[in-house]
């Protein structure tokens, strides 16, 4: 290995702050996640950061690392190392607690302005819904399932940053998955929920969220589906204000 | 609907007139130009030009498509550039905006006007 050890710049305060160095040891197939526990554990216990699974599910571990938001758990240092320095900073666009650890208050309450939770009419003595993966509107929706609300598309997205009430890439995908779940009730009320100024119609379609999400899904591609549809609700008189 | 905000309906509304409007600046604006570069490779004179457009309704229709396009396009665009920009919304947005458009609507047909007569 060429390099023997790491310079490591890591933010610490909070919206102010200053970075602060540190070396740590290069390992072999070593995370960004590995080396921000590193610091924590070996050279100071103050650092705080947040971690949960380690494996890519929980969506907790999220950073800005080289000035790209990223799951630090997946991130292996040598994808993303410039010379021997590395750089973690907290995700952009959201409020700073302490260090590396952001507020995600604002991109979670986005979800359920966005009406993101499931809205049935059956209960629980009712059959199963049965519905085909085939169907067009099942493939759209799990095209967007596998988000794990980790937080790196809200972060890189531009428009997030120029208008604070921009309901962000993942809260719309999730919207979206729902829109296209036939079992659910709450279609006319989400789509006037997602529409509009604050809404999939501020996207310009820069598709950082879709480059950069760790899951590899578009939400670039679900919040044009929902410009579409809630153009045909507001055509047809049906898209309601909330 | 929250005081002083267009309702959801009237923004997507908005949406929609930009992008069609949009498509019908594309083909507009490639007439136009392919109309100017002819003009200008050919040596029309002023006076040829007018001799043209004078009386002639198919360069009238054509032209108040385009502006009527441009005066809806553009200040919808606008408004979206201040909000992003300024963050600034509400009533006072939208009425601005609106103005501009009426102004881009009454200098586009003055001067097509002029070049009809």
């Amino acid at each position: 290995m060429a390099v023997s050890t790491l310079r490591v710049s890591v933010w610490r305060g909070t919206e102010s702050g200053h970075l602060q160095t540190f070396e740590v040891p290069r390992l072999e197939s070593q995370t960004v996640l590995d080396v921000v526990t590193h610091i924590q554990r070996s050279l100071d216990p103050t650092l705080s950061y947040r971690f949960a699974c380690r494996v890519g599910m929980c969506g907790s571990c999220a950073m800005t690392v080289n000035g790209r938001a990223r799951w630090t758990c997946r991130t292996h240092v040598s994808e993303v190392m410039r010379g021997e320095a590395l750089e973690v900073r907290p995700l952009s666009n959201l409020p700073v607690i302490k260090d590396l650890v952001t507020d995600m208050t604002p991109f979670f309450d986005k979800w359920a302005q966005a009406r993101g939770s499931f809205q049935g009419a059956t209960t629980r003595r009712d059959d199963f819904a049965r519905v085909s993966p085939e169907t067009p509107e099942r493939r759209l929706a799990d095209a967007g399932i596998e988000c794990i609300g980790c937080g790196v598309c809200y972060s890189s997205c531009d428009v997030v940053a120029w208008n604070a009430d921009y309901l962000g890439p993942a809260a719309l995908n999730r919207a979206w998955t729902l829109v296209n779940d036939v079992r659910d009730t709450d279609r006319r009320s989400r789509l006037a929920a997602v529409a509009g100024d604050a809404g999939c119609h501020a996207c310009h379609t820069h598709m950082s969220c879709t480059e950069r999400c760790p899951k590899k899904l578009s939400p670039t591609a679900s919040i044009a589906g929902l410009k579409r549809a809630a153009m045909m609700a507001a055509l047809k008189g049906e898209l309601g204000d909330e | 609907m929250s005081e002083g905000k267009l309702s959801v309906s009237s923004q997507v509304l908005l949406w929609t007139l930009q992008r069609a409007s949009a498509a019908v600046l594309a083909v507009c604006v490639v007439v136009h130009l392919i109309t100017m570069i002819y003009a200008v490779r050919n040596g029309l004179s002023a006076a040829e030009i007018l001799g043209r457009t004078r009386g002639n309704f198919v360069w009238f229709a054509f032209y108040a498509v385009f502006v009527l396009a441009v005066s809806v396009h553009a200040p919808i665009g606008l408004r979206s550039v201040l909000v992003e920009t300024f963050t600034w919304r509400g009533r006072g947005l939208d009425w601005t905006v609106f103005a501009i458009g009426i102004v881009l609507a009454f200098l586009g047909f003055r001067a097509l006007w002029a070049v009809f007569l």
